[in-house]
């Protein structure tokens, strides 16, 4: 037996060596990463053994990759060693009613202004509140309990609905699709499930807020969701960390399943702190998503507004398996001062008659960089697929970037690809004409880039829009001089 | 309300304006006319003060304060409109929104109350009858797609919304069919009142049947060279710029 | 800029016959000596781009290292004659044909003898020492950083030099005539041209590729460096014709002063693996380049075309259109960047890709890329891959055309318009016959 294999079979093969027997009471990991610490992710939560399996092979193919050189953003080595793979809120809440929240927690939703309370009686939204990894609120689950639909934290489902984690559980990101699925499947800490039975339509939408809460922790979380047969989910994640100093790493994984006749519509709307002026702090949000239309008929629709984080890499794809299914990607990607985003998505057309329409927005300010990447392939057996693309960067400064970068990959004769990309930056005549009507040259501004989003915005669902329209009022802040 | 005194402008370097003079009174309606070239669109430009165009020279007051001096949408919320020649599409932004962002900052300008959604589509309503326009216009983005005569109609809607107390129309006839021409007229004839001034920048005397001028001046190489009553016009119309092109230079 | 370097380990019989060679120019062209070697230090380096090089993941390359090409020397003989020569002539019989047999000019086979005033043509033997030259060859294409280019520069024994005079008008279209000869073995032909125009000059350059009889396979790796003084216009057109066994792989480098022009067409008909490069700089103010394309493809080609429009300076112009057609298992590949550097402020940058997939087993990867970093700038681009348009076939049907005829009309229309923007009236006329040759 060679060394190397002698390692690998005692490593595998031992009884768990207690190295954190005296730690487990506490919330935070050592920081670094090796197998004990996954080891001791998988024991916090009390996972079954396979789901540690499945994490400790994610681990070790993760040891075997290097990080990913080709998207258009740069950034200082990250040392995978300097980080915290675990961390739980002081207070292990469990909790019957909003009111027994953490009133700390509950003060920073408040300042997110997503105050759940607001929420649940403004829109009927069900919350799934994810801070530093550990979801602490679920709401209206019993009102969706009694339609059979499923929405609980991952490590919940993990316990209540093994089969459906054990079935689901990177069929459409498998570990070893890239370095960051790779590392997420190994040390996730938690996450949504979302699971809609057959023919079930969710009566709400529903909703996780991601929060980057502790300095030095790198936020995992998982999102999985399941649409039966039939049904129908609109699902919406929202993200905001507060102001660090250090640059943090947020790993994502998404993975939806989309069967027959089901209709999914995820929506982001993502404003984690980008970094000062200098382009000191921010967070690094390397996110993989993706979703399969695995039945005839079926949809998936990706909206995104992208205000926020340091580096921004993640292409929401869609899978389009099944005949006639629909796959979309709307997004908006706004970049200031040193930002970089290299963003865009992935349709992958292998059924007949299948349909993709993607329509991306960048806006460039202040020395930011910002590119879109995407890929549209048709196989050879996707006849009569169809695929409609409109990219459009906009620029606001002569010192940022505008990029767009486009694969387009058809391999059947039947099939329609259209693709169409301009830049160009806001009008001076545009903005004189809104002077002349007394508007400011920053509402100006603001008024144009919020109209040349609108097709995204009209996507979202309404308080949504409300927000990112905001959000991007704060984005463009001290865009114009 | 506006005294313009031996105003000199140019743009890209080239000298347009040559010392004009020229008063507007409140209540007044000025047509300014002229050859191709003389310098109409400039000073409509000069006046709503867009960067490209250097003012060299002279002095610009309205209601008392120093024109020159001000940004462009202080102007605007001081009083002054300028209804564009080509008004520039913006599109994703309709025109309601738009419409409600301008009337607000001008109203908060003026110390006045910030209207509701309620008030302001009340208004919007109230105005939208002035041009005879579709409400679904109002839904749309700002003059995407719109016809030449639509666009036009749209510039008169906003002032009616924005209720300038000077309002400078730039060739806005230029381009109309009759009917157009008698909605855009009816709409500014209705605005009139003895303390809003209007300056109507024009090629033809046929507009000036509809908005009809207390004063018409000639505009020619940067300077009004001759000024009169409507009837003025009407020999322009009839005659022509020449015969003043030789009046001055035998008067040089 | 960031690329990948992945790449396979340097194939050493290329080494070894650089060195071989480099003995030779030591002697003959010492002058470039240096050059030379750092190229064999580059390509040393970089070795043959693989599948996870960015920039060549739609071309498989391996072929070049195993198929146990020799590189043509500066000792074999020329077999082309001058009336064979004639066939491959594009521009009327007016035009100075020069053939470039095997990598190295056949002054044999050529007709330059009488060359108008103003131009001049020759080998690098013939201009050794002279400023122009030295000042450009081996200075323009990136032989650091582009493995072939790298191979090329230091296996290429006698580059093709064009010099163009200040103010000269050159009526008279001058072509360039690559004909690979094929032998028993199979040949690797580095093939190399200088053209550097004066200011204020005008003239037409095609260079177009050929197999003449059978044999091995070729596999020709031709670089170009084109100086384009202030003030001139050049008119390019690089025709692919070679036989379906035959691999290409040119690089183009348009280096462009103030107030020039260019149009550079390049059509793709013949070869099995066939990369066309360009990379268009436009180096100061005030410049229009027109780059347009059509690749018409089936069997097992596969053609790649590469291009870079590189915006460095203010208020300059650029168009692109590349059309192609793709039949039997063919796969065509267009990857078109429009560079726009910060200070190239009121740049209108436009490029189109349009393509025709007539056959199932057919494939077509397009990578339009806008990489923009001045803002008070124009740019589109826009790609499309399907049918033809089902309502034209339909009316030209319903007036009595056949489907086959009304197809075979229409893929002509959508070849032809690119081929219809080539100024020369005679290339035009050669050009849509070939054209109609291939689409049969």
């Amino acid at each position: 037996m060679s060394e190397d294999l002698k390692i690998l079979d005692e490593v595998t093969n031992s009884d768990y060596k207690w190295g954190f027997v005296s730690n487990i009471e506490s919330d935070n990991a050592p920081k670094g990463l090796n197998e004990d610490i996954v080891r001791f992710i998988s024991l916090k939560k009390s996972e079954p053994e396979w789901l540690l399996q499945w994490r400790l092979k994610a681990f070790r193919h993760w040891l075997t990759m290097t990080e990913p050189k080709w998207p258009n953003v740069s950034y200082p080595e990250i040392d995978f060693q300097d980080i915290i793979y675990y961390s739980a809120p002081k207070k292990k809440p469990t909790l019957n009613s909003l009111d027994e929240l953490d009133p700390e927690i509950k003060a920073t939703f408040d300042k997110l202004g997503i105050s759940l309370i607001e929420q649940q009686r403004l829109a009927g939204v069900a919350v799934d509140a994810v801070i530093d990894s550990v979801s602490v609120k679920t709401t209206f689950r019993e009102t969706l309990a009694e339609l059979g639909i499923i929405f609980c934290s991952f490590s919940e489902a993990v316990h209540d609905h093994p089969e459906l984690i054990k079935k689901y559980l990177g069929s459409v990101v498998p570990y070893t699709d890239n370095f960051y699925a790779a590392l997420n499947s190994a040390v996730f800490s938690d996450g949504s499930f979302c699971y809609i039975p057959k023919g079930v339509r969710c009566p709400m939408e529903l909703s996780t807020y991601f929060r980057i809460n502790s300095a030095g922790t790198g936020q995992f979380e998982r999102t999985l969701i399941v649409a039966e047969e039939g049904a129908q989910v609109s699902y919406l994640e929202g993200c905001t960390a507060p102001m660090r100093d250090e640059n943090q790493l947020h790993a994502a994984v998404v993975e939806i399943v989309s069967h027959t006749d089901a209709n999914v519509k995820y929506s982001t709307v993502q404003n984690w702190y980008p970094g000062d002026k200098n382009g000191k702090g921010g967070i690094y949000n390397f996110v993989t998503k993706r979703g399969i239309c695995l039945g005839d008929r079926a949809k998936i629709s990706w909206t995104q507004v992208e205000t926020g984080s340091a580096i921004t890499w993640k292409y929401p794809s869609v899978i389009l398996k099944g005949d006639y299914s629909i796959g979309e990607f709307y997004s908006v990607a706004v970049t200031n001062n040193m930002q970089q985003a290299d963003t865009g998505t992935k349709m992958i057309h292998l059924g007949k008659n299948t349909r993709s329409v993607i329509v991306s927005k960048g806006i460039s300010c202040g020395r930011s960089q910002n590119s879109y990447r995407g890929l549209v392939k048709i196989g050879k057996n996707a006849s009569y697929a169809r695929n409609f693309s409109q990219c459009d960067s906009l620029l606001i400064g002569d010192k940022c970037g505008a990029h767009t970068f486009p694969y387009l990959e058809v391999a059947n004769k039947t099939a329609k690809v259209e693709h169409e990309a301009t830049t160009s930056k806001v009008g001076e005549d545009q903005i004189f004409y809104c002077n002349q009507r007394g508007i400011s040259t920053e509402d100006a501004v603001n008024l144009i880039v919020n109209g040349y989003c609108k097709e995204v915005f009209n996507q979202l669902p309404m308080e949504f829009a409300v927000e990112a329209q905001k959000l991007l009022s704060i984005s463009l802040e001290g865009s114009v001089g | 309300m506006l005294s313009i005194k031996n105003l000199q402008a140019a743009v890209e370097g080239k000298q347009i304006l040559n010392g004009l003079n020229f008063e507007v009174k409140p209540g007044e309606v000025h047509a300014i006319m002229g050859p191709n070239g003389s310098g109409k669109s400039t000073l409509a430009s000069v006046l709503a003060g867009r960067e490209e165009y250097e003012v060299s020279g002279g002095s610009v007051s309205f209601l008392g304060t120093d024109l020159l001096e001000m940004s462009p949408e202080d102007r605007a919320r001081a009083g002054l409109f300028l209804a564009f020649q080509y008004p520039v599409e913006i599109p994703g932004v309709s025109n309601a929104n738009f419409l409600k962002t301008a009337v607000n900052e001008i109203r908060k300008a003026r110390g006045e109350e910030i209207l509701d959604s309620k008030a302001f589509l009340k208004l919007m309503n109230e105005k939208m009858k002035l041009v005879e326009m579709d409400k679904a216009m109002t839904q749309r983005s700002v003059n995407e797609g719109f016809s030449g005569g639509e666009k036009k109609r749209n510039e008169i809607f906003q002032m009616a919304m924005l209720e300038p107390k000077l309002s400078i129309l730039d060739e806005t006839d230029s381009g109309l069919d009759i009917d157009a021409l008698r909605i855009v007229s009816n709409g500014v004839n209705a605005l009139r009142t003895p303390d809003r001034s209007f300056i109507v920048i024009t090629h033809y005397q046929r507009l000036l049947d509809y908005i009809v001028p207390d004063f018409v001046h000639v505009l020619y190489k940067g300077r009004i060279v001759k000024s009169g009553t409507k009837d003025l016009a009407l020999e322009l119309e009839e005659k022509g710029y020449d015969w003043i092109k030789e009046e001055i230079a035998v008067g040089a | 800029m960031t690329t990948i370097t992945t790449s396979a380990p340097s194939p050493s019989a290329f080494l070894q016959e650089a060195e071989m060679f480099a003995e030779l120019y030591g002697k003959q062209q010492p002058a470039f000596l240096n050059l030379r070697r750092e190229a064999i230090a580059a390509f040393t380096k970089l070795g043959i781009p693989t599948g996870k090089h960015e920039e060549w993941k739609y071309l498989n390359l391996s072929g070049i290292t195993t198929a146990g090409y020799r590189t043509v020397s500066p000792t074999d003989t020329h077999a082309l004659t001058a009336k064979e020569a004639e066939q491959y002539r594009l521009a009327g019989k007016k035009s100075v044909l020069v053939v470039v047999e095997n990598g190295r000019l056949n002054s044999a086979a050529s007709s330059m003898n009488d060359l108008p005033s103003g131009i001049k043509i020759g080998s690098l033997s013939d201009f050794l020492g002279q400023d122009s030259v030295q000042s450009h060859l081996f200075q323009h294409a990136d032989f650091v950083n582009e493995a072939l280019v790298a191979m090329n520069t230091m296996l290429c024994y006698e580059p093709v030099i064009i010099l163009v005079e200040k103010n000269a008008k050159i009526e008279l279209p001058v072509q360039l005539s690559f004909v690979a000869v094929p032998g028993a073995e199979s040949l690797s032909i580095p093939a190399r041209v200088l053209v550097v125009m004066g200011d204020q000059s005008e003239c037409t350059v095609i260079e177009s590729y050929h197999t003449h009889g059978d044999g091995a396979p070729t596999f020709t790796n031709a670089v170009s460096e084109i100086v384009v003084g202030k003030g001139a216009r050049y008119f390019g057109t690089k025709v692919q014709a070679e036989a379906d066994t035959s691999k290409n792989i040119s690089y183009h480098k348009v280096n462009m002063a103030r107030d020039s022009y260019q149009h550079l067409t390049t059509v793709t008909l013949g070869g099995l693996l066939v990369r066309n490069n360009l990379h268009i700089r436009l180096d100061d103010v005030n410049i229009n380049s027109y780059l347009n394309g059509l690749y018409v493809l089936n069997g097992d080609q596969v053609v790649d075309n590469h291009t870079l429009v590189d915006h460095a300076m203010p208020n300059c112009y650029s168009n692109e259109l590349y059309k192609g057609i793709i039949d039997g298992h063919a796969t065509g590949v267009f990857n078109g960047k429009i560079w726009v550097r910060q200070d190239a402020q009121k740049t209108n940058a436009y490029q189109s890709n349009k393509n025709l997939l007539l056959s199932n087993e057919a494939s077509m990867n397009t990578k339009p890329q806008l990489e923009i970093y001045a803002d008070d700038v124009k740019c589109s681009h826009g790609a499309t891959t399907g049918q033809l348009d089902d309502e034209a076939l339909f009316y030209l049907r319903a007036r009595g055309i056949g489907e086959e005829t009304a197809r075979a009309l229409l893929n002509h229309a959508f070849a032809a318009d690119v081929i219809e923007q080539v100024e020369n009236e005679e290339l035009r006329a050669s050009l849509l016959q070939l054209l109609e040759k291939k689409l049969k």
